[in-house]
């Protein structure tokens, strides 16, 4: 009988999270590759910046220690890439409390972090491609890595788990406006800033005073620091250890507020 | 265990700030059988099915779902409901078939029993050609049986469905509604909300009326439109006849005298043999020599069972209540 159950078969109900979040993190790469305008930007974006801030802003900006401007940018266009692709984490998680998608998930006997920790998953993962399509674009323009390849793994691994940090912020704001259209805004709104008062595009040397004093604790200047010494060579364990602090801090902040809020928010959800 | 309510609420209280969704609400459902929550819009009928499937805390009172508490056992709970929302939430960029094993996979499934779940529900809400296709080249029906679909996937010992037909066609509704009608056949309890008084009568064996957060009747379909007095037979006249002839042809026809509504030319009929009475108002109309532009047979609709229960049409929008 189709609707009996007797025969279906449950896994345990403890230790769900790993399960859940892969099965979550499979809807959401689906998503990615399914949404034609989404992979399309997903795609075209990281490499418009790559040219983009090459061929437009190289020629004018001469950075201390680097003879092509794209070995000063790439650590940054990579962050200034995974920051923008985050945002959209708190569009989709804003979409799928507007339209009932997360009731749905609440509704389940999964484990709770599930559907955040798939999201973010999803995320990591189209930002290993992102950051693997930007490198092979870089260089072909003449990037090239100056450490070696074990630093040049490490500058990677360290930008994907700054993705990781960034995701969990946006989810958090996601679950905070519950507006697509909000999120959207608001994300933009909070990245543009950072980047721009960070060590992203110029040296923070050139910035005035007052705003040396920001950029400097800007925790994207000082992972976009550490992507640049693992790129350029150089010392590089003050600030990898630095940034991996402010990854760090970013997470225990951002996890748990996320996973809190992921159940009150649906709860002061207005019925319809 | 048979004696047991799967579905039981003692004095259920929800506020939304100032104002009360809930305000003191008792429900009994046995197992196995189907109650229809029907009321207008703001009535509380999704606040209500939201604290039943956990989804919020009530202010008051106690919720059990299978003897279990909805709030101290939310997890169990969610082990035994299947929901089915008043959005079909189903991801549109997946196929059906993908978002039934997922809610399987997430439900607790193993793999191969959510993909065998997934392939049974597909054929049995008759989607299966369409179970590779992303859901967003779905029809709205074909959605909202995904969505309950999606509801079944765990088997669960209690369906709720949150105004399953809403925003669908005529065709689409009949269609959900003959499958709702074999499921409950096949034992499964379900609570269903509804603001159409004939969804509750197809498929409810008991309906709760509820108004502002409060219940106001309770009772079979038959019993809540006994209490309305059956239906009416609405006549109206050609362009120039007089209305007063017709109602006078048909006086003594029903239960109680014609009503004329001169300017529309509209003679109502109270009457409580619904279609019985047809023979003879063509009889009537023969005899007196009269024709009619236009005859209808109206059930009571939930707009007649509310205005007799409250004094109120559904339609006057509830001010600060509810919602």
């Amino acid at each position: 009988m189709t609707t009996g159950g007797a025969d279906l078969v449950r896994m345990p109900g403890a230790g769900r999270l790993p399960a859940d979040t892969a099965t979550v993190t499979g809807r959401n790469l689906r998503r990615l590759v399914r949404v034609p305008t989404l992979i399309a930007f997903a795609t075209a974006q990281p490499v418009m910046f790559v040219l983009l801030f090459t061929y437009a802003w190289g020629g004018a900006i001469h950075p201390p220690g680097v003879t092509t401007y794209i070995d000063y940018a790439l650590p940054g266009i990579w962050v200034l890439a995974i920051a923008f692709g985050a945002s959209q984490t708190g569009v989709a998680i804003a979409d799928d409390l507007t339209t009932g998608m997360i009731d749905r998930f609440r509704a389940l006997p999964m484990a709770r972090a599930a559907v955040l920790a798939g999201r973010v998953t999803a995320d990591a993962v189209r930002n290993l491609f992102v950051l693997v399509l930007m490198t092979g674009v870089a260089y072909a323009i003449g990037f090239r890595f100056h450490a070696g390849p074990a630093a040049a793994l490490t500058a990677i691994g360290l930008a994907l788990a700054v993705g990781v940090a960034f995701s969990w912020i946006f989810a958090l704001l996601g679950l905070l406006v519950r507006d697509p259209e909000s999120a959207g805004i608001g994300g933009l709104l909070a990245v543009i800033p950072l980047i721009f008062t960070s060590s992203t595009f110029v040296p923070v040397a050139t910035f005035p005073g007052w705003l040396q004093a920001f950029a400097k604790v800007n925790p994207i200047t000082v992972t976009v620091d550490a992507l640049r010494a693992l790129c350029l060579g150089g010392p590089t364990s003050a600030y990898v250890w630095h940034a991996l602090a402010w990854i760090g801090v970013l997470l225990a902040v951002a996890i748990p507020a996320a996973v809190i809020r992921y159940r009150p928010a649906v709860g002061r959800q207005r019925p319809a | 265990m048979t004696e047991q309510p799967a579905i039981e609420t003692l004095g259920l209280v929800k506020r939304f700030g100032a104002t009360t969704a809930l305000s003191g609400v008792d429900l009994r459902v046995p197992a196995g059988a189907v109650l229809g929550l029907l009321g207008p819009n703001g009535a509380g009928k999704t606040t209500a099915v939201r604290i039943l499937t956990t989804l919020i805390r009530p202010d008051g009172g106690h919720a059990r779902v299978t003897g279990l508490d909805v709030v101290r056992q939310a997890g169990a709970v969610r082990r035994a409901i299947g929901l089915s929302g008043q959005f079909a939430a189903v991801d549109g960029y997946l196929t059906g078939r993908e978002n039934l094993v997922m809610i399987g996979r997430l439900s607790g499934l193993r793999r191969v029993a959510a993909k065998r779940r997934a392939a049974d529900l597909l054929e049995l809400f008759d989607l299966t050609d369409r179970a590779g296709r992303t859901v967003r080249t779905y029809s709205g029906g074909m959605r909202r049986r995904l969505d309950v679909a999606a509801a079944l996937v765990a088997a669960p010992a209690v369906l709720v469905l949150d105004e399953p037909t809403t925003g669908l066609d005529p065709r689409a509704r009949l269609g959900l509604w003959r499958l709702l009608g074999e499921l409950t056949a096949r034992g499964t309890t379900v609570l269903l909300t509804t603001q159409y008084l004939e969804e509750a009568d197809r498929l409810a064996d008991q309906i709760v009326v509820l108004d502002r957060g409060q219940v106001i009747a309770t009772g079979t379909a038959e019993q809540l439109k006994n209490r309305v007095g059956g239906g009416r037979l609405e006549l109206r006249t050609r362009p120039g006849d007089d209305p007063a002839l017709l109602a006078a042809a048909m006086t003594g026809l029903g239960s109680a005298t014609p009503t004329v509504d001169a300017d529309a030319g509209l003679v109502v009929v109270p009457v409580a043999d619904g279609p019985g009475v047809l023979p003879d108002v063509a009889a009537r109309l023969a005899a007196a020599g009269l024709r009619v532009s236009d005859l209808a047979l109206r059930r009571p609709s939930l707009d007649d069972v509310f205005l007799a229960l409250t004094g109120r049409p559904t339609t006057t929008p509830f001010v600060g209540s509810s919602r």
